[in-house]
C-alpha cells in the first residue's frame, strides 16, 4: 500500500530536483515510445539532445537555438507573474500576433523612409498591442466576472483570423505579385531586427528575454508587489487582509503578460520571421505555458526551460528528418515533459509512504 | 448487564504523535459521561474510532456486551451509537425534513417523516418546523436538526462534540433538559468539552484525557472548575492579571455601519454603533454567524462601507482600506489563522511582511528588507514564546496556538492605536490562550484601545471592561462588564433566540 504523507513544509530539495527527474523520465518514457514505432531510442534522444549542441551541423543549429529560446522565455516570463496570482492567461498566443500587427503596421506605414526611431518606436508599439489585446480579459473580468481563462483564449482565433485577413488585405505586399503576406522587414533596415553576433542568433529579442528574466525576477523575490501577486495565489482571503486590490492585480498580470508576448511578436516579424503571413505564429504562445511551469514560475527556472524546450524542437525537427520520426510523436514527447513535471511535483508538497496502511 | 459502552487499552497512533495511548473507561446506560480534555489531548479522535471513523491500533471496545470494532460510521449507526458534530453538515437551500432524509438510508415518504420530526422534536423539548429551510435557522435550531436526526435511530449511546460552542446560555439550559431527560430513559450521552462549569452542572462521571492518555475519571460534582481545569491542563493555572487601567479620550467611534451580506445566508451588519477609548478592551459576544467576521472585515477595511461610518480619531477612514488602516494605527486579526490572518505556504518572515510592511521598516523604495523582515519575525517569535524551528518554517507548520501567538504578536508588536481581534483563542491551547488575553490586557493598559470579538463568554468576561452583544448584525448597546450576570448576558446574546422549549 502506497502513501501520500504531507509535509509540513515544502520539501527545497525535490522543488530542485522535480525538473530534472522530470526531464530524465521523459528521456526514458520518450524512449520506450521511439522504440515502440521501431526506432533505436538511445540513437533518437540523441539526435533530439546532442546532435543541435555538439552534431555535425551544430553550428547552425545553435543559433537556432536561441531564436526560438528567446520568444519562449519572454513569454513565459510575463505569464509566471500572472501564474503565482492565479490569473490564467491562456491566450498568449493572441497577443503575441497582436504585437507583431502593431509593429508591422506603423513599419509598412512608414516604409521606405529611414529612421533611427522606427526600431524603438516598434519596440512600443509591439508591447502596446500585447497589453492592449490582454486587457480585453482583465476588463470583462474586472467588471463583469468573466473567466480570463476563456476570453484570452477566444481572443487567440479572434486574433488569428485578424492576422490572415491583414496578410491577405490591408497589409499586402503591392510588389508580392500576389502572393499573400506582407512586405518582408528583413529588407527594411530601419525595422529590420537583425542578428547582433552573426551565427549566434542573438537578436534583440533574445536581449529583451534577458531583460525580462531579470526584471520579473527583481519584481516577484524582491519586491513588495511581486510578494503580493504571491500572497493573492495562495491565500486570495489573506491578499485581501494585506491590502490587495484584486481588480488592480488582474490588470496588471495580465496586461504585463500581455504586454511580454506583444513584444516577442514584434521581435519575431521585425527578425526571424521578417513578415506578416497567415501562418506567422507558430504557437509560441502556449509552449510558453509548459515553459513557465517547467521553469516552476521562477524566472531562472523559465530560462533554463525555455532553452531546453527550443532544443526539443530543433531536435525533433531533426529526428523527424534524420529518423523519420512522426512529428506527433515529438509533440507526445513535450507533452511528456509536463506531465511528468506536474507528477514528481507531487513530491515537493508530499511524502511517499510505503507499507503501513493507515485508515 | 452494568456498562454499555467499555473501552480497554484503546491505542492510535499517527505520523510522529499519540493521539490515544492505553486509554480506558467505561460508561452505564443512562450516564451522561463527560469526556475532558484541551485541544490535542486526543479526544476527537478517541471518539472517532467509538463511531466508527477511526480504526484503533490496539485495544478492545465492548459495547451492550458484545465486542465492538465498528468498520464505518453506518455499523456504528445499526449498533446503536449517534453522534453530533461540532461543525454542522447541513444543506442550507435544503429544508429540515429533506436534511434529514439525507442521512437516512432508507428515508420514509416526506409526510411522514416530517411528522416523525414534529412528534420526536417536541418530545424532547427542541420544537422544529420541518418545512423550514436551514438557510433560515439560527445555530442553535440547526443543532436541534442535528439532534433530532440522530434521535430518529432511538441510540442507545449518542456522542455530543462541543455542543453549546454555538448556544447562548438561555440555549444551553434548554438542549440541557433534553439531555437529561434522554438520561434518565436509559440513553447514555458521552459529552465532549472542556467548558468546565458545564460538565459540573450536566455529567454525572468523567474521564480526563491529556496528552493521549487518561489522567483521572472523577464525578465532576465533587471537584471545583479549577480542580478540574489543573488536571486537564497538567499545571497549576496562572491567572490573568489585570491592571488597573485609565480610560483615554474615544479613539474609534462606529455610526449606523450596515453591510450587505456576503454570501447568500450570511448575515448582514444592521446600524451598528459604538464608542472605543483608549486603554479599554470592549468585548463583543454572540453566537458563531451573526455578523463577527462582516465586522471585522468592516473594521480592518477589508470590505468598504458608507462614509462617516468609521471615525478613527475624529478622522474618516471609512473609505480606506486595509494598509490606509494600519498607516492611522488600526490594525486587525481575523479569527482564521490558515488563509486569512497567514498564508500556509509562506514563512514566518514572509507572514511577517504580510501586515508588517506599514508601521515597520521592511521596505525600502517598495523593495523588500529581508533582513528587516526576518529580524521582526524573530521579535514576534521571542517576545510572544512562539515555538518553531526558526522564522524560515512554513505558517501550516506551526501548531494552531503558536501560529495564533505569532499572528496577534504580529500586531502588538506594531504598537497599534485601536486593535481588532476575531476568536483570539479559538482552537489554541490552555496555555497560549492565557499568553494571548495578557497581551490584549498589557497592550490595553499601555493605552491602546482593543475590540476583541469572541464566542467565549468565559474569555470576555475575563479580559473585557464593557461588553456588547452581536446579534443577527445589531450590536447592543455596551455595558459595564462588571456586575453584569450570566443571564443578562444571554438575553443581550438574543435570549433562546425566540425559540421556546415545549412543555410536554
Amino acid at each position: 500500500m502506497i502513501t501520500l504523507v504531507r509535509r509540513p513544509t515544502p520539501s527545497k530539495l525535490w522543488t530542485y530536483a522535480t525538473p530534472l527527474v522530470a526531464v530524465i523520465a521523459t528521456m526514458i518514457a520518450g524512449g520506450l515510445l521511439f522504440s515502440l514505432l521501431g526506432k533505436h531510442p538511445v540513437e533518437a534522444i540523441r539526435v533530439i539532445f546532442w546532435e543541435p549542441l555538439f552534431g555535425a551541423n551544430a553550428s547552425y543549429f545553435r543559433g537556432q537555438l536561441l531564436v526560438k529560446a528567446g520568444p519562449l522565455i519572454l513569454i513565459a516570463a510575463g505569464l509566471a507573474v500572472g501564474f503565482r496570482a492565479g490569473i490564467w492567461n491562456i491566450g498568449a498566443e493572441g497577443q503575441y500576433i497582436m504585437g507583431a500587427l502593431f509593429a508591422a503596421w506603423l513599419a509598412l506605414r512608414i516604409y521606405p523612409a529611414e529612421s533611427h526611431w522606427l526600431f524603438p518606436a516598434m519596440i512600443v508599439l509591439g508591447a502596446l498591442g500585447g497589453l492592449l489585446w490582454a486587457l480585453i480579459p482583465a476588463l470583462l473580468r474586472v467588471f463583469f466576472g468573466t473567466s480570463e481563462i476563456l476570453v484570452s483564449l477566444m481572443l487567440v482565433y479572434v486574433a488569428e483570423n485578424l492576422l490572415a485577413y491583414m496578410a491577405f488585405g490591408p497589409m499586402k505586399n503591392p510588389e508580392g505579385y500576389g502572393f499573400p503576406g506582407s512586405r518582408n522587414l528583413q529588407d527594411y533596415p530601419s525595422a529590420y531586427n537583425h542578428e547582433l553576433i552573426a551565427g549566434t542568433g542573438m537578436h534583440w529579442g533574445v536581449v529583451a528575454a534577458l531583460v525580462a528574466v531579470i526584471f520579473t525576477y527583481v519584481l516577484m523575490h524582491r519586491h513588495i508587489m511581486g510578494f503580493r501577486i504571491r500572497v493573492a495565489g495562495e491565500a486570495p482571503k489573506a491578499a485581501r487582509f494585506a491590502g490587495v486590490m484584486p481588480a488592480r492585480l488582474v490588470i496588471f498580470c495580465l496586461g504585463l503578460g500581455g504586454a511580454f508576448a506583444g513584444l516577442a511578436g514584434m521581435f519575431e516579424v521585425a527578425g526571424p520571421s521578417g513578415q506578416i503571413t497567415d501562418s506567422f505564429n507558430v504557437g509560441y504562445g502556449f509552449t510558453a505555458i509548459i515553459v513557465a511551469f517547467l521553469g516552476r514560475l521562477h524566472p531562472l527556472g523559465i530560462l533554463l526551460a525555455g532553452l531546453l524546450m527550443a532544443l526539443t524542437y530543433i531536435g525533433g525537427d531533426m529526428a523527424q528528418l534524420t529518423l523519420g520520426l512522426p512529428s506527433a510523436a515529438i509533440q507526445v514527447f513535450q507533452g511528456m515533459l509536463l506531465f511528468f513535471l506536474l507528477a514528481f511535483d507531487v513530491l515537493t508538497n508530499f511524502r511517499i509512504r510505503i507499507g503501513r496502511a493507515i485508515a | 448487564m452494568s456498562e454499555l459502552l467499555k473501552i480497554e487499552g484503546l491505542t492510535k497512533a499517527y505520523p510522529g504523535v499519540v493521539a490515544n495511548d492505553g486509554v480506558g473507561f467505561s460508561v452505564r446506560p443512562g450516564e451522561v459521561h463527560a469526556l475532558l480534555g484541551e485541544n490535542g489531548a486526543g479526544k476527537s479522535t478517541l471518539v472517532k474510532m467509538i463511531y466508527g471513523l477511526v480504526k484503533p491500533d490496539a485495544g478492545s471496545m465492548q459495547f451492550a456486551g458484545q465486542p465492538f470494532a465498528p468498520a464505518d460510521p453506518r455499523a456504528a449507526r445499526a449498533a446503536g451509537v449517534a453522534m453530533v458534530f461540532q461543525h454542522f453538515s447541513l444543506f442550507e437551500a435544503l429544508n429540515v425534513a429533506e436534511n434529514v432524509a439525507l442521512g437516512m438510508e432508507t428515508p420514509p415518504p416526506m409526510r411522514q417523516l416530517a411528522a416523525r420530526i414534529r412528534e420526536i422534536s417536541t418530545a424532547y423539548g427542541l420544537p422544529l418546523d420541518p418545512m423550514r429551510l436551514v438557510g433560515d435557522l439560527s445555530a442553535g435550531e440547526r443543532q436541534r436538526v442535528e439532534i433530532v436526526r440522530c434521535l430518529l435511530q432511538d441510540p442507545k449511546l449518542l456522542i455530543m462534540d462541543e455542543p453549546t460552542s454555538v448556544l447562548t446560555p438561555q440555549e444551553v439550559e434548554i438542549l440541557f433538559h433534553t439531555l437529561r431527560k434522554l438520561s434518565s430513559e436509559g440513553t447514555a450521552i458521552l459529552y465532549i468539552s472542556h467548558k468546565l462549569e458545564e460538565i459540573r452542572a450536566l455529567c454525572d462521571g468523567a474521564t480526563i484525557l491529556r496528552g493521549g492518555k487518561v489522567v483521572a475519571s472523577c464525578d465532576p460534582r465533587e471537584k471545583t472548575a479549577r480542580e478540574l481545569a489543573e488536571l486537564m491542563v497538567g499545571a497549576e493555572l496562572k491567572v490573568t492579571d489585570r491592571a488597573e487601567r485609565r480610560l483615554g479620550d474615544v479613539v474609534l467611534s462606529v455610526r449606523e455601519l450596515s453591510l450587505a451580506p456576503m454570501s447568500q445566508f450570511g448575515p448582514s451588519l444592521k446600524g451598528v454603533s459604538f464608542d472605543l477609548r483608549a486603554g479599554e478592551v470592549l468585548g463583543i459576544g454572540g453566537v458563531a454567524g451573526n455578523g463577527q467576521e462582516e465586522l471585522l472585515a468592516t473594521l480592518s477595511g477589508e470590505r468598504p462601507s458608507a462614509a462617516a461610518t468609521v471615525m478613527l480619531n475624529g478622522m474618516d477612514i471609512s473609505g480606506l482600506g486595509p494598509n490606509g488602516r494600519r498607516a492611522k494605527g488600526l490594525l486587525a486579526a481575523p479569527e482564521e489563522r490558515l488563509g486569512h490572518a497567514a498564508v500556509p505556504a509562506m514563512s514566518l518572515t514572509e507572514n511577517a511582511i504580510l501586515t508588517g510592511t506599514m508601521r515597520k521598516p521592511l521596505t525600502r523604495h517598495g523593495f523588500v528588507d529581508q533582513g528587516a523582515a526576518r529580524r521582526f519575525a524573530e521579535e514576534t517569535i521571542a517576545a510572544f514564546d512562539v515555538r518553531t524551528p526558526g522564522a524560515h518554517v512554513a505558517a501550516r507548520a506551526l501548531s494552531g496556538g503558536n501560529l495564533q501567538k505569532f499572528v496577534i504578536g504580529r500586531e502588538v508588536l506594531q504598537a497599534p492605536s485601536v486593535l481588532v481581534v476575531n476568536q483570539p483563542t479559538w482552537g489554541v491551547d490552555a496555555a497560549a490562550a492565557a499568553a494571548i488575553r495578557q497581551a490584549l490586557l498589557d497592550l490595553a493598559a499601555q493605552g491602546a484601545a482593543v475590540i476583541a470579538i469572541s464566542q467565549d463568554l468565559d474569555e470576555l468576561m475575563e479580559i473585557s471592561d464593557r461588553f456588547a452583544a452581536l446579534n443577527e448584525g445589531r450590536l447592543s448597546a455596551p455595558r459595564p462588564m462588571q456586575g453584569l450576570t450570566l443571564e443578562e448576558i444571554g438575553l443581550m446574546l438574543g435570549g433562546a433566540h425566540g425559540m421556546q422549549e415545549a412543555q410536554p
